[in-house]
């Protein structure tokens, strides 16, 4: 039924339309180019839709499990008998919904891009880095192979890279390309080594053969488990270290400083990229693993902490922020970081699974309220031409579309039913609750504080004073473009709540069955309303309470508003401390060792050239002369001493 | 003394030799040194006759080898007359001192 062919395309549409438009369409029909790869992405979405629909319902279930497929797959790279670096095709419950989460999202972007981004310079270029973006994406998702994962992996980075510097004549936008590029590539640093470790103990780099090493009773398990380094396990350090490139990726604390930088980018790039697919990559790469992450206590630890940490930690900044997209930001790392702990909390098997579960619906869902978001938040900025909730308020007369699919995403990621972010949310939290009470109080926490800053950014922007930027006849609202896309991502955020994700994607591809129950969520739902009432009182008129309880705790909001001093604090290290320690030294050593031996070199030469360049005087009877006397010499030298 | 021996024949190809390269190095004209040039190969191929002659009488090696030295001496001089024609052209002199642009 699942013909490869088809699957192939998925990934190649895109790639076909970024190569059409990078190397002849921007040159020959720039204004098709946007339609161009529109038209490739409705395609990958429709194969992914025919492709999900036959792996959930026709091939892919065998005695009610859930398989993973592999439909295709080419041998690269043979290093050694069984080591190899392949390029392949692996379907499995996670992949294949991510692959329609991916063109879903990508075919939303593309088709707002068409009057976002309309009249652009650079408008054919944007999309041709919206298909390699797109490629590399699916890519990532189907990789069938650890290291296919990390190709795909670095170049999702490299079109992040380009997309968020996309406006290149703005000095912040090019400082925050290289910093995202920077820090999410000392990340890789991580991931690389932990893959080199993994499959150095585990003798493959398959994903399949892989996890079934690294978790049935094997040799391979014993060696891993056996070698150990500062004081833990070969297989723990491996675990980390690729969950580090997890972390990197996903803006996970502390290697989250790129993210609200990444903003630079154009916003439909921050809603495809930077909200509901590149970020949380990080989040599939340990769902991809999991088998072998939850043999690993230690490593689950370090996931659930980081997870909670950030998810905590980026919800206090958003509280604080000013620019609307930094705040949306800011909440993307605290979803993450929810999705991140649920997988930390959750155990291979069975009922233990359910954060695994509750992970994936929260990505599902996160990655269509989030991207509506975005999409909405682009839809006021072209409107109102600045970023800063500052500048906005009031707008809810002028543009009812955009605020009533915003309300719908602020109800949805506060987790008020029945949008969509409460059912995942939900799981989540019960999976907490049943595994560390600890984690479960602070992730009940940062759920209210959720539902206050996504409030306190939709008051501003849409109540609050009245709004008086341009006082000229204006162009309207968006064009249409822009509210289909919104109108569209707005009837899934109120309706995806109600797939039976249990159903469809758990940990070990059995079913499990999720109970609903009424009075525990109660107490997140009343946290939720007491954010949202909170924001209320605070914003929906213009006055003077927020200032006043900003500066009743004034150190901790101002280092809120710093956003903790992170940034101040990798500068410091980078700066005072790698530069001085190491980049100093490294640059005298290079300059006056290095470059001194090889100076020292020209110097000999020159000399001895100087020396002797009297011998060539151009006059033909002195070189005459020495030729003779050479032949003398030799002569006399084969008569006296020849022997 | 009333034959002429090897000796004498390689004596005179001696004198004849330095005489050619005494004035190759000496001379400054050149033509001049050209004629000393042929001095050195027709010493030369009075040594290839004489070897020939005294050491093996019944072969003729010697005598082709000669042979073969004046036809490509007389080749080697035309040569070397064209370039000196050029030089002329372009310096107006034949003067070897003042072709001297050839240098580091």
């Amino acid at each position: 039924m699942l013909s490869t062919n088809l699957i192939i395309l998925i990934p190649l549409l895109p790639l076909i339309s970024f190569l059409i438009i990078a190397l002849g369409g921007k040159k020959y029909f720039p204004n098709l180019c946007g339609a161009l790869g529109t038209l490739a992405l409705l395609g990958s979405f429709i194969l992914s839709l025919t492709v999900a629909y036959d792996y959930f319902f026709v091939v892919g279930k065998v005695n009610d499990i859930y398989q993973q497929i592999v439909p295709y797959k080419l041998t690269w790279l043979q290093f050694a008998s069984g080591i190899s670096i392949d390029i392949g095709i692996l379907l499995d419950p996670i992949s294949v919904m991510m692959l329609v989460v991916v063109t879903l999202v990508s075919l939303m972007v593309h088709f707002y891009s068409l009057g976002y981004m309309h009249g652009e310079e650079r408008f054919a270029t944007y999309y041709s880095f919206l298909g390699l973006f797109t490629f590399s994406m699916l890519g990532l998702v189907m990789s069938s192979n650890i290291f296919q994962i990390y190709m795909f992996w670095e170049l999702v980075g490299v079109s992040s890279y380009l997309l968020i510097g996309y406006y290149f004549d703005k000095p912040s936008a090019v400082a925050a390309s290289k910093k995202a590029f920077i820090v999410t590539r000392f990340a890789d640093l991580g991931f690389l080594i932990g893959i080199l470790v993994l499959s150095f103990y585990g003798e493959t780099l398959d994903f399949q053969t892989l996890i079934s090493r690294l978790t049935t009773d094997s040799t391979q398990l014993h060696s891993i488990t056996a070698a150990s380094f500062l004081g833990c396990s070969a297989l723990t350090w491996g675990l980390l270290l690729v969950f580090m490139g997890g972390a990197g990726k996903s803006a996970m604390f502390p290697l989250h400083i790129w993210l609200p930088d990444a903003m630079e980018g154009p916003t439909p790039v921050s809603a495809l990229i930077h909200a509901a697919t590149m970020v949380v990559a990080g989040v599939f790469l340990v769902a991809r693993l999991f088998p072998v992450f939850s043999s690993s206590v230690n490593a689950m630890d370090v996931v659930t902490w980081v997870g909670i940490t950030s998810s905590f930690f980026a919800a206090i900044i958003a509280c604080t922020q000013t620019d609307i997209k930094r705040v949306l930001a800011y909440s993307t790392m605290s979803q993450i970081g929810y999705m991140m702990f649920s997988l930390g909390v959750a155990r291979y098997g069975g009922e233990n699974g359910l954060g695994y579960m509750a992970s994936m619906f929260h990505l599902f869902t996160h990655a269509m309220f989030k991207a509506l978001l975005f999409l909405g938040a682009g839809s006021v900025i072209h409107y109102v031409h600045s970023n800063d909730m500052k500048d906005m308020g009031g707008l809810r007369k002028l543009m009812p579309v955009t605020h009533i699919t915003f309300l719908i995403a602020c109800l949805a990621i506060a987790g008020i039913p029945p949008f969509a972010g409460f059912f995942s949310k939900e799981e989540i939290l019960q999976a907490a609750f049943h595994t560390n009470k600890l984690v479960f109080c602070i992730a009940i926490l940062t759920a209210a504080i959720t539902a206050f800053y996504m409030f306190r950014l939709y008051f501003n922007i849409f109540w609050n004073k009245s709004f008086h930027g341009h006082n000229d006849e204006h162009h309207g609202e968006a064009p249409l473009t822009m509210k289909l896309p919104l109108l569209f991502l707005a009837l899934l955020s109120i309706l995806v709540g109600f797939i039976p994700f249990g159903n469809f994607v758990t940990a070990d591809g059995k079913q499990l069955l999720t109970e609903f129950h009424l009075s525990f969520s109660v107490a997140p739902v009343a946290l939720a309303l007491g954010g949202i009432l909170l924001a209320y009182s605070f914003y929906k008129k213009e006055n003077t309470a927020p200032d006043k309880l900003a500066a009743s705790i004034g150190g901790l909001y101002t280092a809120a508003y710093r956003k903790f001093y992170i940034d101040e604090l990798y500068l410091f290290i980078t700066k005072k401390i790698v530069f001085n320690l190491i980049g100093r030294p490294a640059a005298w050593f290079d300059k006056n060792i290095v470059d001194g031996f090889m100076n020292l070199l020209a110097t000999i030469s020159m000399q001895v050239s100087l020396l002797i360049k009297g011998l060539q005087s151009g006059k033909v009877q002195q070189y005459a002369a020495y030729y003779f006397a050479g032949v003398l010499g030799f002569v006399l030298l084969f008569i006296y001493f020849w022997t | 003394m009333n034959e002429i021996s090897l000796n004498h024949y390689l004596f005179v190809s001696c004198a004849l030799f330095f005489i050619g390269v005494y004035g190759f190095l000496t001379r400054r004209n050149l033509i001049t040194m050209l004629m000393a040039i042929e001095l050195i190969l027709n010493s030369i191929n009075i040594n290839f006759i004489v070897f020939n002659k005294f050491l093996f009488p019944d072969k003729l090696d010697g005598l082709f080898f000669t042979i073969f030295i004046i036809t490509i001496a007389a080749a080697e001089a035309a040569v070397a007359i064209a370039i000196i024609i050029n030089l002329y052209r372009n310096y107006k002199t034949i003067d070897v001192e003042e072709t001297n642009t050839m240098k580091f």
